[in-house]
């Protein structure tokens, strides 16, 4: 799981989301079609070319504001079109760590 | 326990109203996060996976009741009700909301606690041996000089833009609890032959992508000279320390690029241009700084009270005894190390309760004081042994009393990639899985002296390279995968490790381990031949070909 947040060039291989921490209290949020935020993977607006992500990514990168380290990342369509994380280190930002915690969430 | 002084407490609720300030314009959008990343790491405030990450000092690992109950105050009003304790006398809180931050931060003021010195290229918290002011055969307090060099450095305009952090550690012991040889500078304080005190000093240790022990540049300084020798060697690192290259702005990079008695020789020229400056230590300045060390009022008790011989009857209290307990340097006292590491759980966390029960014990049974070592556990400094017996039943009813202080169980593990967004790999989930194959506490008893470290990726937070048995988190082709090294250790005999072969899968590394554990104990020429030395007789050929020859 290299890190995405030294993302310099951006070329992805399949469907991607733009992610980031929302600037108030940190939570994990999605660009919308709608040019917002949203806490819900279901939410996001996807991508399929390096081009769409580069616009998408602009768009959020500049709403300094909302969200703080916009990046994209890789989502996975496959099960009927809803979207799920693409690797590891998205799926522990959608549904939280993977460990039990030994106190109420 | 140490008594800050105005000046102190002025400077820190300066902090919190400056910061108050700046997350509001941050907020409102008056600051970029560009220009507000700076300014809010000089607070320890960090960006993780799913929040922003708080990281606190506690200054050479000395804690009150007070101040614990407080920590414990953030971990329930302002997070998960959890915090994590650090490798380097710090404790993390890993779910705050930037918009409250300044109110954790206002409340920890409260009680004398910052996050001053946490992150940023600059002189990072100072740490000390967790044992200082109590362990027998000590030459003196190293946390008097920990106290001595942060007030000198702290916001120091020397020392606030280095080419990169800078990390100092200090022991007085014979043994080095304080991990010396891994630091930017260590000091082990010792007298000389004329009987005064001062400081061997090293530099240049470090892990990370490239790790190095730290090499002695100087046998003895003079405690009084101690302030103006670290200001030499800070001189000589910023004028020659690369600020062009991450990856080499360390001062273990400069002295391995030097060598080290050029770096030497640099220091000492450095120095002796300084000749007697106002940096030399009055004795006045050290007796004042001495004087807010407070001690308790100890006892005259037994060596061997009525309440310990009954107790021994219990197995599972001397269990617990003979692991967990260790000598004080007055008697009838002991030092208690309390284990943050149970079968099943995350090394490391404490919970809001757990941290109240905690300051309440310490209260009752520890002078009110509890330290942090960088191990991940807990001591409470200060235990009369008439009290051991009631002690013990209280922290098991707290799941603070796993009897594996420094076996195989008693694991140091960074967040990995469960909350840190450099992380490769994950840690935590490996540390949980090996405690559980480990649960066994009469067979780790068995196994004997075992440090377990596992670091998520390069940056070596969990000190892997020095573990008795190292693992690093690594991606191939987007899976985790680890790497094993083994002959590590962290001590006043520190070592890398030697990597035993090609890395494994998520699923294996506890059966790696496993296998690992099982050749030493056929191996061992004798039960007492810890795992570290019978790497070092034997080499990792015997121990690899076990792992690899079914694999
Ligand atoms: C989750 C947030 C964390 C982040 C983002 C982080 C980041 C880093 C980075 C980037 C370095 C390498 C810096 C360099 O070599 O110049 C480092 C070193 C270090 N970190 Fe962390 N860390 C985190 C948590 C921790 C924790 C929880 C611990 C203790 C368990 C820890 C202990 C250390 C230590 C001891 C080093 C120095 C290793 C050395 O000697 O090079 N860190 N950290
Ligand atoms: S070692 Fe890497 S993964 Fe672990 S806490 Fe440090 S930076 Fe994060």
């Amino acid at each position: 799981m290299t890190s995405p947040l030294e993302q310099k060039k951006i070329r992805i291989t399949g469907p991607s989301v733009v992610t980031a921490n929302r600037t108030w209290d940190g939570a994990v949020v999605y660009r919308t079609a709608q040019k917002g935020w949203s806490t819900e993977l279901a939410d996001a607006a996807t991508v399929g070319t390096s081009d769409d992500a580069r616009v998408l990514l602009a768009e959020a990168t500049a709403d300094d504001v909302g969200a703080v380290g916009a990046y994209v990342a890789p989502v996975d369509l496959k099960d009927g079109g809803k979207i799920q994380p693409g690797n590891l280190r998205e799926h522990i930002r959608a549904k939280g760590v993977t460990i039990d915690l030994r106190v109420p969430a | 326990m140490y008594a800050y002084d105005e000046l102190d407490r002025t400077l820190i609720n300066e902090r919190v109203s400056e910061f108050r300030d700046q997350v509001k314009r941050r907020l409102s959008g008056e600051l970029t996060e560009d220009e507000f990343k700076l300014l809010r790491l000089q607070n320890g405030v960090y960006l993780q996976l799913h929040a922003y990450m708080f990281r606190v000092a506690i200054p050479y690992g000395t804690l009150s009741s007070k101040q614990l109950r407080r920590l414990a105050h953030v971990a329930r009003r302002y997070d998960r009700g959890y915090g994590h304790f650090t490798t380097r006398q710090n404790i993390q809180f890993n779910w705050i909301k930037l918009a409250e931050l300044p109110d954790a931060l206002a409340d920890l003021a409260e009680v004398g606690i910052h996050a001053m010195q946490t992150s940023g290229n600059n002189m990072r918290n100072v740490t000390s041996d967790q044992w200082a002011g109590v362990a027998p055969g000590e030459i003196e307090d190293p946390r008097i000089w920990s106290e001595l060099i942060r007030q000198h450095t702290t916001l120091h305009p020397e020392f606030s833009f280095l080419p990169r952090k800078f990390k100092i550690a200090i022991t007085a012991s014979e043994h080095d609890r304080a991990a010396i040889k891994i630091h930017d500078i260590g000091l082990r304080l010792h007298r000389n032959a004329d009987g005064e005190t001062g400081f061997e000093v090293l530099v240049g240790g470090g892990l990370g992508r490239t790790p190095f022990i730290a090499k002695t540049i100087k046998p003895f300084v003079n405690g009084r000279d101690v302030l103006s020798y670290i200001e030499a060697i800070l001189r000589v690192y910023n004028q020659y320390g690369r600020r062009d290259n991450i990856y080499k702005a360390r001062i273990k990079i400069l002295v391995h690029e030097l060598g080290i008695e050029k770096f030497a020789r640099e220091v000492d020229e450095e120095w002796k241009q300084m000749g007697d400056t106002e940096l030399r230590l009055d004795r006045a300045a050290i007796e004042e700084v001495r004087s807010r060390f407070s001690y308790p009022l100890y006892e005259k008790l037994p060596h061997m009270p009525d309440e310990l011989k009954q107790a021994a009857h219990d197995p599972l209290f001397e269990r617990w005894r003979r692991n967990s307990v260790a000598p004080h340097k007055v008697q009838g006292y002991s030092i208690v190390t309390l284990s943050l590491k149970p079968v099943g759980g995350p090394p490391g966390d404490a919970t809001a309760e757990q941290m109240d029960a905690v300051a309440d014990l310490a209260d009752k049974y520890s002078f009110g004081e509890i330290r942090v070592g960088h191990e991940q556990n807990l001591a409470l400094p200060h235990v009369a042994k008439r009290d051991l017996p009631a002690l013990f039943k209280a922290l098991d009813r707290l799941g603070l009393a796993t009897p594996n202080v420094n076996l195989v169980t008693d694991i140091i593990a960074c967040p990995g990639l469960d909350y840190c967004s450099l992380a490769n790999a994950r840690s935590i989930p490996i540390a949980q899985e090996l405690t559980r194959r480990f649960a066994n506490h009469d067979t780790a008893g068995l196994i004997g002296r075992l440090h377990i470290n596992i670091s998520g990726c390069i940056n070596a937070c969990g000190h892997h390279h020095v573990g008795h048995i190292g693992i690093l988190g690594v991606e191939k082709n987007g899976e985790e995968f680890y790497q094993i090294t083994i002959g590590g250790r962290a001590d006043e005999n520190a070592q890398m490790g030697t990597l035993i072969g090609p890395a494994v899968p998520y699923a294996e590394v506890a059966d790696v381990v496993e296998d690992i554990v099982e050749a030493y104990l056929a191996l061992r020429d004798r039960p007492e031949e810890l795992f570290v030395d019978t790497v070092k007789r034997l080499g990792v050929e015997p121990f690899k070909e076990r792992v690899y020859a079914t694999r």
